[in-house]
């Protein structure tokens, strides 16, 4: 009996194909957009980790000196006071053609690193070499290839235990290479100090305290990020169950009959049930499994551009490669079976409940409908509301995404009950029997096709919504850019000598030379760079100020406040006229807040005297020049012949703009990527909604046939049909777009980043989307009005015979 | 601290040569470019060779002390500064190839306290001075005047510390021929020379809290390039300061050919007498396990020439320096012929 059940249950796939690669295809794209964001998340959290691992120092606590490096001599001090501590030294250099990060430690008394350790075991000599024999720098593989090639540099050892990016050396290297004699960034207290030191308090008050913050760091910026990707991910698979919701519905609904055959043959309920979920889970598995190896291709595909992205916007250690890993299997898998599970409890329920000998009938579905339509609509508001609400005690990114996820998901069952209210007016102004039957036969359809027209709409709002916070993100960005960046030419020196002489050379020959330094502070627990700026018109001119206190430039050049940047504004709640403290006894008011987009930490501005005054060893070695754009390339070549500098120590203004472009273009390939699929995504749905309803609307069409219309008329009112409940879709995603862009600008960008930016409306893009929303119902359309049109009418004719 | 890495870091230090896996701590392996070689010309020069020598490889300044409290009990204390050089020279900053390591320990008959501390030389954390004499690590000091004669001593580890004033009681003693001291038959040698006549007072502070103590204490002096033979795997060492005022420092070479002995006796006014190769005999007579090894906590110790024929037990056995690398170093009772205090330094167990 199981055998041929079981023959009954699989012969149904073997008459549709089409049906099963649908299913299939459902899961696969589900499992697919999920597992792939899935695993470039995984990636990053497992490079951050191992970069925790491998440079970190174990969590313990460390001393730092506000607003500049620590002296050497200050480190020695507190050695000779008893105090067992490790100096580090690190910060970003240019070696050859790589900017990387320099960490310099003293591998004697710094906790141990895997590199070295095994380095060390491997061969003796290397500790030797590092220390005294010209140096040694760790770095990873594709790192170190590039720095052996690099002339000039000391011997390089490829080790895998090194974060990406990064370059471990002994820290009298590292102050070599970032030309910082004698300079200490911060001090590791080690465990084991011996019993009666004088407190720390004493012999160093100058110097703070703080829990370590290496690694966790990197997880805190990115986190926001990784958050969105993953909002992403889970958006794409609701998308796909909608696919599989449908073909699973459909395969039922075409069994019927063979199910109440098999019923009046003996087969148990239970037996059956059973069958039909161990049907499924087949299904579910082999779906999934084809979309983890799709997953798979995505996010091998998306993982270099997201690697670049977490590199360049937050430094965070990530390399573009992509491993397999059993939980990403395992989670992609268990997401296929809960998502089938899911998409199929409606249909399976319903053939638990169905009576052996009842027809099934579309106007018995449109009566449920209508007041599963109050239900659905009373849902959706409660949803928004509920959304809305999590507003207030839900703090942060949680906060803002369950608003958006209550907003959207309201709205998305807010769908068919103002869709069926639309087709009910519309209906008023229909005129004759046709169009009265059209408007009412779309209404009795709207059950069936609603779930796919939700999926349409979510997928078109999130469209609008993503597109118009990334093209006002770069609006905005691109204008304050070419307020930020209004010096002409802008130049790194090699040490404080070279850029000394710089200035002065430059003097005669430009309109004037702005130094760029800063020193980094501590505010609030938080860090904090403080840039030192002369008084020169070019800052007050073009600075981006979001909001300013009377003569603010005057103020901030005579030293007597600060300009702080909308992140510090925001995660310190200071503005205009309140208090900030740089250091202890350097305490100015806030004179205004300017917007600094792309940098994920806080920022302050002071005259450049007052910062010299409280931070010391404060570098003097990067400059903005202002002269006439025309001078620029000659400049660049009589500096470069004059002071031997590498091409990559000048940009213009230019070449910095199209640098800063390119690091945020970069930031939203992804989104866009997946933003573009998961619309692919949801035209999918409306195509199997639509294959779904086209065999059980054979017994409405088969009567309006026989009163006269044509097979050829018939399938272009079904074309037209899907095209309009596209339409009325897509003109009610628009509002719903807007609201999840003024979400993503308003509240999501603020807690993600730190900014809040203007909306822009963009149109143009709203009509291309349009008109893409009606080509993919049309698209999806086809296919059923093709097979229609071809009916022959024998067919039609069996409906009046076999009336089911 | 980092111990794995620091052990290799020492072996870097003292093999010089990747493939020296041999004698105790890579001290065997041949003496690479540019390190000087000790020589039976050099005369020594105080206060001079107080100081370091940056050109050898190895170096170090090497104190013990044999103390007693006020209750009787004895107590043991090491204070050892060692200086190991990756090239024959001295630079200012961390560029310089000079590696010190300090060694601090405390035995009493029921516990064994010790702490190690390494730091780069050229940044002033570590080093040593002449007039005035002044040799740190951190904030272990043993200062002092220009001839070693009186000295201050301070240490602490976690859980003790020591603030110890010495007064020389005698004269310096050179090992060997004029401090050249050799220590295989192929002719490895050092420069070696002794400051054995000690007398101390100060504090011991334990767990249990400060004991006043005195005493007697041994400063060795030793540098060397190169000191042991290829085939030496470890060494037993003796300093034994006799109730007749007389002392005795004798060492046992460990090699795969054979042991080679040699010692010097020092005479109550402070004459030395280097001891010819074989005169000085050492042998186990009870064996104990120690961190995991076995080693020899009591011995038979005899010098014919001088009617010695001395037991030396350990105060502690388990006097175990589990530090960078590993030793056993602690004082020890002497009875027999001869009556008795010393320290006992036993490297090179596996």
């Amino acid at each position: 009996m199981i055998a041929a059940a079981l023959q009954a249950l699989g012969s149904h796939w073997r008459r549709h194909p089409l049906q099963l690669a649908t299913l299939l295809a459902g899961l696969a794209l589900a499992t697919a957009l999920w597992s792939a964001v899935q695993a470039i998340n995984a990636e990053a959290r497992a490079s951050y980790a191992r970069a925790a691992t491998q440079i970190g120092a174990g969590g313990l606590d460390v001393l730092e000196a506000p607003g500049g490096p620590i002296p050497l001599a200050r480190y020695v001090e507190l050695r000779r006071a008893g105090w067992q501590l490790s100096p580090v030294l690190e910060g970003r250099a240019r070696l050859g053609e790589d900017r990387v990060s320099v960490l310099g430690l003293d591998p004697l008394s710094h906790p141990p690193l895997p590199a070295l350790e095994a380095a060390t075991e491997g061969d003796p000599e290397t500790l030797a070499q590092m220390l005294a024999r010209g140096g040694l720098l760790f770095a990873a593989p594709a790192l170190a290839a590039t720095l052996s090639a690099t002339p000039g540099l000391p011997a390089v050892h490829a080790s895998d235990r090194v974060p990406p990016g990064l370059v471990l050396t002994d820290i009298g290297v590292a102050e070599r290479l970032l030309a910082r004699p004698g300079q200490i960034d911060r001090l590791l207290i080690l465990p084991g100090q011996p019993a009666g030191l004088t407190p720390l308090e004493q012999l160093a008050p100058d110097l703070q305290r703080r829990p370590s913050r290496t690694g966790t760091d990197t997880a805190r910026l990115t986190d926001s990020f990784h958050l969105n990707l993953t909002a992403f991910g889970l958006l794409s698979f609701a998308v796909g169950l909608f696919i599989v919701h449908g073909t699973v519905g459909l395969a039922f609904e075409q069994r019927r009959a063979m199910v109440r055959t098999l019923r009046a043959l003996g087969l148990s309920l239970r037996l059956l049930t059973g069958l039909m979920l161990g049907e499924l889970l087949v299904l579910a598995l082999i779906g999934g499994a084809l979309g983890l190896v799709l997953g798979y291709l995505v996010a091998a595909a998306l993982l270099p551009d997201v690697a670049a992205t977490l590199r360049g916007l937050y430094g965070a250690p990530v390399a573009g490669g992509l491993s397999l890993r059993p939980s990403w299997v395992l989670g992609g898998l268990a997401m296929a079976l809960t998502g089938t599970g899911l998409a199929s409890a409606q249909a399976l329920w319903r053939m638990t409940r169905m009576p052996l000998l009842s027809a099934p009938g579309l106007q018995a579905w449109a009566q449920r409908a209508a007041r599963g339509e109050r239900r659905m609509a009373l849902t959706g508001l409660g949803l928004i509301a509920a959304g809305v609400a999590a507003l207030g005690p839900v703090k942060g990114l949680i906060g803002g995404f369950a608003l958006i996820a209550g907003i959207m998901l309201g709205a998305a069952l807010l769908l068919p009950p103002t869709l069926g209210l639309v087709l009910r007016l519309g209906r008023r102004f229909a005129r004759g029997p046709v169009g009265d039957w059209i408007w009412a036969d779309m209404r009795a359809q709207l059950p069936g096709i609603g779930l796919a027209l939700m999926a349409l709409l979510l997928a078109l709002a999130a469209n609008i919504g993503v597109g118009t916070m990334v093209s006002s993100f770069r609006l905005t960005f691109t204008g304050w850019l070419d307020q930020r960046l209004v010096s002409e030419l802008y130049l790194t020196a090699r040490d404080d000598a070279q850029g000394a002489r710089i200035a002065e050379w430059l003097i005669p020959r430009s309109d004037a030379v702005l130094p760029i330094r800063s020193a980094e502070f501590t505010v609030q627990g938080v860090p904090v760079t403080v840039y030192g700026v002369v008084d020169h018109p070019t800052y007050s001119r073009n600075w981006p100020l979001l909001e300013q206190t009377p003569n603010a430039w005057d103020r901030v050049n005579a030293g007597a406040a600060v300009f702080i940047n909308e992140q510090l504004a925001r995660s310190a709640a200071l503005w205009s006229g309140d208090d900030v403290q740089l250091a202890p006894g350097w305490t100015l008011p806030v004179a205004g807040v300017y917007s600094d987009y792309g940098n994920p930490t806080g920022q302050a501005i002071v005259a450049l005297p007052a910062l010299l005054a409280h931070a010391s060893a404060v570098p003097n070695r990067r400059f903005g020049v202002r002269l006439d754009p025309g001078q620029v390339p000659d400049l660049i070549r009589d500096l470069r012949t004059a002071f031997d500098l590498p091409a990559s120590a000048l940009i213009d203004q230019a070449g910095l703009k199209a640098q800063s472009l390119a690091v945020f273009d970069k930031t939203f390939v992804v989104t866009g990527a997946l933003n573009l699929l998961t619309l692919g995504v949801a035209g999918f749905a409306i195509l199997t909604s639509l294959l779904t309803l086209w065999s059980l609307r054979l017994p409405q069409l088969a009567p309006v046939w026989a009163l006269g219309m044509t097979r050829g008329q018939l399938a272009r009112l079904e074309l037209a049909r899907s095209v309009l409940l596209a339409a009325i879709t897509a003109l009610l995603a628009l509002p719903l777009g807007l609201v999840l862009a003024w979400a993503l600008l308003a509240v999501i960008n603020v807690q993600a980043f730190g900014w809040r930016l203007p909306m822009y409306l963009f149109p143009v893009d709203w009509l291309r989307l349009f008109v893409l929303a009606l080509v993919a119902a049309g698209l999806a359309a086809a296919l059923p009005a093709r097979r229609l049109y071809r009916l022959p009418p024998t067919e039609l004719l069996k409906v009046f015979a076999n009336a089911r | 601290m980092p111990a794995r890495l620091a052990l290799c870091l020492i072996l870097t230090l003292l093999a010089g040569l990747p493939a020296a896996a041999q004698g105790f701590a890579g001290m065997g392996s041949t003496a690479a470019e540019g390190f000087s070689s000790p020589g039976p010309e050099t005369r020594l020069t105080f206060p001079h060779d107080h100081g370091p020598h940056p050109d050898f490889r190895i170096e170090w300044w090497y104190l013990t002390a044999n103390l007693t409290g006020p209750d009787n009990i004895d107590y043991g204390v090491q204070w050892t500064l060692f200086r190991s050089a990756l090239a024959p020279r001295e630079a200012e900053g961390w560029a310089s190839p000079q590696i010190w390591m300090g060694h601090a320990a405390a035995t009493t008959p029921e516990s064994h306290y010790f702490a190690e501390r390494l730091a780069r030389g050229g940044i002033g954390q570590a080093g040593v001075d002449t007039a005035p004499f002044e040799a740190w690590i951190d904030d272990w000091r043993m200062a002092g005047d220009d001839d070693l004669r009186k000295l201050q001593l301070t240490a602490r580890g976690t859980a003790f510390a020591y603030d110890l004033t010495l007064s020389a009681q005698g004269p310096l003693v050179l090992h060997g021929r004029n401090g050249y001291s050799v220590k295989s038959a192929d002719g490895q040698a050092s420069h070696y020379y002794s400051q054995p006549h000690y007398r101390i007072a100060g504090t011991l502070t334990l767990p249990s809290g400060p004991v006043a103590v005195t005493g007697q204490g041994w400063l060795d002096r030793e540098w060397s390039s190169q000191p042991l033979a290829a085939d030496q795997s470890g060494w037993d060492w003796f300093s034994l300061s006799f109730e007749t005022g007389a002392r005795l420092m004798g060492f046992r070479l460990r090699g795969a050919r054979g042991d080679f002995t040699s010692g010097t006796w020092i005479a109550p006014d402070g004459r030395a007498t280097p001891l010819a190769p074989g005169a000085f005999q050492a042998d186990p007579l009870e064996e104990a396990t120690v961190a995991g090894r076995t080693l020899p906590i009591r011995w038979r110790v005899t010098l014919p020439e001088r009617g010695l024929d001395v037991e030396v037990s350990a105060l502690n056995a388990q006097s175990w320096m589990d530090t960078s690398f590993a030793y056993w170093e602690g004082p020890v009772r002497v009875s027999g012929s001869h009556g008795g205090r010393g320290y006992l330094e036993m490297t090179g167990y596996e």
